[in-house]
């Protein structure tokens, strides 16, 4: 199985399409941090605009901790886009070469193939967003310095301590690793039913672009559906920055406001993910495989 | 109308002769404020606003005269409320320009204070009007309510400890008027809608913000570097 995985690992590494990802999303965080860096302050002023009315703020606000968080905001709704590029390819991408027949001559059962091909996608995804880990949030850090992390969501804001901050973008990390894997999962599952790439790479991004606008729409007709979307859950990264308070509206330090919120939608991913992979399994298993 | 005109000049002189002694009674307490030149302080700060997630948070302050004040949050961001740049009595009574009235009696926390009114003689002062407490045989201002022209009207409360010979306070009660605060959801990139809608009367309570700010371990006029005030 483990040869499997490296010799999937291997024909990913090799296509230059592969490496498309990486450079865009360098060229995104760095372009972001150039920008910020020349007139960081002329943004946060325009941010401050609201809260200036009540308040003075004094300290570093454009730190790399509020760099990273915005351009994770920025990022996390584009990177599926450059995840399906790779994904939605396994199987259609062997279809489309007329390699895919030659690969089942092999003494390996379709289901040991089928997971070692998701297997090498998911190690592709990881590595894709540690690499915005190394640019986004280290790289700031470096650029930026450290400080508190000062949030201006919608209608309140949130301060996190500078020592609080850290441990709560390792978890954003790894949930967005989840999410981004269901999204690999979604792409692998399309793979199956085409005999090239373009099909399922489209489609994967169709089915992205059209749940999240159903699950950012406030229609209540669709607010019923919206739990079951795993697009929903794509942006609970977010739950990890925002501070529970207590009864003299202090807020706790090392606290998330709504940890259940991050835990339901690790489950929903979850299961979309078994889901996807294990339909691809099934149908793929039934499927008479021509090319 | 010879008694008349007596009467009236007898209640001019009467409130001239007032507003002197509370003048007086103020001068008193900024002659007390004045043995300070400068202070650095260690502290704990606590934001009570509406809008505001934020946790204590360790601070520093320094405050030099006549009026420098800074409140600073090692490495960190603190948020003070506007117009509170001078969350000390130094400041509030920095200079000589002002009228003092008298205006009765109150209790503050169990200490009879008298009330007395500044008005300020500059027509360019900020400041509108300050309403001092003043607990007279202490020579300490137990709370002061200044309205200002921009930054609307702040309230503080004094407690006093060991260092009250200074006039210096051991914790200081900031109340202020907040505004409404509001981003459109486009600019902060939420597109869930999770929050729930507050009350009218949550709506009426969330006006009203409170900093809180316990000192601890004051240096007094040992020297601060200007340096120190710019930001």
């Amino acid at each position: 199985m483990l040869t499997l995985i490296q010799i999937e690992l291997y024909k990913i590494f090799r296509r230059p399409r592969t490496y498309i990802a990486f450079g865009a999303i360098a060229a995104l965080i760095l372009i972001i941090q150039f920008g910020l860096k020349l007139d960081g302050k002329s943004y946060s002023d325009f941010l401050m605009k609201d809260i200036g009315g009540s308040m003075v703020i004094d300290g570093n606000i454009i730190n790399g901790y509020l760099i990273c968080y915005i351009m994770l905001q920025l990022l996390l709704v584009h990177v599926p886009l450059l995840v399906a590029l790779i994904a939605a390819d396994m199987i259609s991408g062997e279809a489309n070469m007329g390699t895919l027949r030659l690969l089942l001559s092999k003494p390996y059962s379709r289901t040991e193939l089928l997971l070692a091909k998701f297997l090498a996608a998911t190690v592709y995804t990881i590595m894709l967003l540690i690499w915005l880990a190394i640019l986004a949030l280290f790289l700031s850090m470096w650029i930026f310095g450290l400080g508190d992390l000062f949030l201006m969501k919608s209608s309140y804001v949130v301060l996190i301590n500078q020592n609080d901050v850290f441990w709560r973008y390792a978890g954003a990390f790894v949930f967005a690793a989840l999410a981004m894997v269901t999204v690999a999962a979604l792409g692998f599952f399309l793979s199956i039913f085409a005999e090239n790439s373009i099909g399922p790479i489209v489609a994967t991004m169709s089915f992205i672009v059209f749940f999240t606008i159903l699950s950012t729409l406030n229609i209540p007709i669709f607010n019923v559906l919206k739990p079951y979307l795993f697009t929903t859950h794509l942006i609970s990264w977010k739950e990890f920055f925002d501070l529970k308070v207590n009864d003299a509206n202090e807020a706790i330090i090392g606290s998330i406001q709504n940890p259940q919120r991050i835990i339901t939608s690790a489950l929903v991913l979850l299961l979309h993910i078994i889901g996807f992979v294990g339909g691809a399994i099934f149908i793929f298993n039934k499927k008479d495989v021509l090319s | 109308m010879y008694k008349i005109f007596l009467l009236i000049v007898g209640f001019q002189i009467s409130i001239f002769v007032q507003a002197q002694d509370m003048t007086a009674l103020v001068m008193k307490v900024k002659t007390k404020l004045d043995q300070v030149n400068n202070y650095e302080a260690d502290g704990n700060m606590k934001t009570d606003v509406s809008f505001i997630k934020a946790p204590v948070g360790k601070v520093k302050i320094y405050f030099k005269k006549p009026n420098k004040f800074r409140l600073k949050k090692e490495g960190g961001i603190s948020l003070l409320p506007k117009g509170g740049v001078s969350v000390n009595m130094s400041s509030v009574i920095a200079t000589n320009d002002f009228v003092a009235l008298a205006s009765g009696e109150s209790i503050v926390n169990g200490t009879t204070c008298k009330i007395v009114k500044l008005l300020p003689i500059n027509e360019a002062s900020e400041i509108v009007l300050t309403t001092l407490y003043i607990d007279e045989p202490n020579l300490l201002v137990r709370k002061a309510i200044t309205t200002t022209k921009e930054n609307g009207t702040y309230e503080m409360e004094m407690n006093y400890g060991v260092f009250a010979k200074y006039g210096l306070p051991e914790k200081v009660i900031f109340s202020f008027n907040t505004k409404d605060y509001k981003l459109p959801k486009g600019i902060t990139l939420e597109f869930d809608d999770n929050e729930k809608a507050l009350s009218d009367a949550q709506k009426l309570k969330n006006k009203k913000g409170r900093v809180e700010i316990t000192y601890t371990n004051y240096i007094i006029n040992k020297g601060i570097a200007d340096a120190i005030f710019v930001k």
